[in-house]
This record gives C-alpha cells, sequence and structure tokens, in this order.
C-alpha cells in the first residue's frame, strides 16, 4: 500500500488509545460520586480533585489525538 | 462553477509572520505581539484594580484580589508556608499560559501556546527550578528522594531507575500536555469551519445542512473555553506540587 493511504490508516488506529482515556474518565467521576454520596458536605475539596484528575486523564488522550493529526496533516 | 478541489490545512494556522523590518531581522512574530498584549493585560488588570485600595471593593478590585488570592491559596497550600517564595513565579506561569490560551480563542488572535517552543521553554523552567530548589535546599540527599521508603532491597533496582525516568518525564509530559491541547484543539476548530464551507458550497441543500458543523463548531468553541483555562490551571497546579516535593523530598 502506499505511503498516503498507510499514514491516514494510522490515524485512524492511533485514536485507539482514546478508549482508555474515556474509561479512566469514567472511573474519575464514579470514584467522585460515591465520595460525594457518602460525604455530601465534602462535595467542593472532591470536586477540584476531580477536576484535576480529569485534566491529567484528558491529556493522555490529546497526546494520542495529536499523533494522529500529526500523521494525517503533515 | 469551478470544481478544484478544496483542501483543509489546518496545521497553516501555525505559522508565524514577522512584520515590519524590525520584526523581520529579529524575529520578532505576531507571537511576540500577543504575548505582550497578554502581559499588558495581566498588569492592567492589577495595577487597576489596586489602584482604588477600598475596603469594600469595587468591581476591579476584587477580580485583582481574587485572581491575586486563588494563585496565593494554590501556592500556599500546595508547597506549605514555603510557598509565599514561589508564589510571583507561579502566578506568572498560570497568567502567561491563560493568557496565550484565551487570546487564541479571541478573533485575529494567536495562542502562543500552541508552539512546542513556547510550552516546551516554560517546562524545562519549571523542572530547572524545581531541581535547582531541591538540590540547594537539600544537598547531595536530593537523590534519596528515587529511593521511596519502604521498598525491599530487592526490588530497589527495578524502582530507582523507573523513578528516575519518572522525574525526568515530568518537563515533556508538562510541555506535551499543553501544546497537544492547543494544537488538537484549534485544529477541530479549523476543521470543523473548513467544512461548514465545503457544505456551504454544495449548492441550496448544503447551504441548510452546513448549519450541523457550525453548530458544532460553536458548542466545540465553549469546550475550547473550558480546556483554555482548565489546561493553565493543571500547568499551575502541577509546578506547585513539583515544587512540594522539591521542598519537602516525598
Amino acid at each position: 500500500m502506499d505511503a498516503v493511504a498507510a499514514t491516514k490508516i494510522g490515524a485512524g488506529i492511533a485514536m485507539f488509545g482514546v478508549a482508555g482515556v474515556g474509561v479512566g474518565l469514567g472511573l474519575i467521576f464514579s470514584a467522585l460520586v460515591s465520595s460525594v454520596a457518602r460525604n455530601p458536605s465534602a462535595r467542593n475539596e472532591v470536586f477540584n480533585l476531580a477536576i484535576l484528575g480529569v485534566a491529567l486523564t484528558e491529556a493522555l488522550g490529546v497526546f494520542a489525538l495529536l499523533i494522529a493529526l500529526l500523521l494525517l496533516y503533515t | 462553477m469551478a470544481a478544484e478541489a478544496f483542501h483543509i490545512r489546518p496545521l497553516e494556522q501555525f505559522e508565524l509572520a514577522s512584520p515590519g523590518l524590525i520584526g523581520r531581522s529579529v524575529n520578532f512574530t505576531y507571537s511576540n505581539i500577543v504575548m505582550i498584549i497578554g502581559a499588558a493585560l495581566v498588569l492592567a488588570l492589577l495595577y487597576y484594580g489596586a489602584k482604588p485600595r477600598a475596603v469594600v471593593p469595587g468591581r476591579l478590585q476584587a477580580a485583582a484580589e481574587m485572581a491575586y488570592g486563588f494563585i496565593y491559596d494554590m501556592a500556599v497550600d500546595n508547597i506549605g508556608p514555603e510557598g509565599r517564595a514561589f508564589f510571583p513565579f507561579v502566578f506568572v506561569l498560570f497568567f502567561f499560559v491563560l493568557m496565550g490560551n484565551l487570546l487564541g480563542l479571541v478573533p485575529f488572535g494567536f495562542t502562543y501556546t500552541s508552539h512546542i517552543a513556547v510550552t516546551a521553554a516554560l517546562a524545562v523552567l519549571v523542572f530547572v527550578v524545581m531541581t535547582g530548589v531541591a538540590l540547594i535546599r537539600h544537598g547531595w540527599s536530593f537523590f534519596g528522594y528515587f529511593v521511596p521508603k519502604g521498598v525491599p532491597v530487592a526490588l530497589l533496582v527495578l524502582v530507582v531507575p523507573l523513578e528516575i525516568i519518572s522525574y525526568l518525564t515530568r518537563p515533556v509530559s508538562l510541555s506535551i500536555r499543553l501544546f497537544g491541547n492547543m494544537v488538537a484543539g484549534h485544529v477541530m476548530l479549523f476543521v470543523l469551519a473548513g467544512f461548514v464551507v465545503m457544505m456551504g458550497s454544495a449548492g441550496a441543500i448544503g447551504l441548510i445542512g452546513s448549519v450541523a458543523p457550525l453548530a458544532l463548531n460553536i458548542a466545540f468553541m465553549g469546550f475550547e473555553l473550558l480546556v483554555a483555562v482548565l489546561q493553565a490551571y493543571v500547568f499551575a497546579i502541577l509546578t506547585c506540587i513539583y515544587l512540594h516535593d522539591a521542598v519537602h523530598l516525598h
């Protein structure tokens, strides 16, 4: 197969990494909901930690997206 | 109608041009102009916010106090009492990154944090500061940071190189997280806008259908605003966490 087709297929394969990010985000928010249900008064503190966790996890998804975009457009 | 192909080239938006004769000789580009605008905005907020000195603050003074208090609390809560010394550093990092991310979402603005040169420079600066602080405070026992407590001696051969590698990848992850978020976000906005143009030029039905990528683009712009603020916050809070590790060595 020629190189252009291979890069486009590679871009599609690179996005498989985002599946792990989806699982990770689900775990973070399930822990957030459980902990707020147990102790509603801790909501603000735990929410800040959850947002920090979301930003760190999404960074890994962005790494995968970056590779896909670089493959597609350069 | 001419049937020439319409190519979406989203990475061209990050190319830099140097305006004027002085610009071209010293490579003073549009990115630098936006950096100066961002710095002027933050300085204006602080200066005009601190001017009234009312005990009951008006809106601008309240905004300046909230900005100061937010970063001060972040630094002192995460680093401890020694965080006061690092407060200006964290303040500058947070607002430099915030302005870079936000000014790119304004029409005719430019996201200077979408260049790996800028984010890598910031990340290397944070790395040098945190390693320097740890070495100056703790001397040679800084290398005890890589030997965590409670690890059996047999596993140390595995754990210590792993700890060293994860320490050395801190600047890499800091820079690529910010750079990747900004590039991916702006490429998505550009590609969706390209779709609007492509559908809009495909006749009457295409014109009506082009509302769909336009609506998606508007929603995505809102998401990009969230990501801009969040990435600035994450950069600052990770800097605070790394400085806590440097100051307290655990």
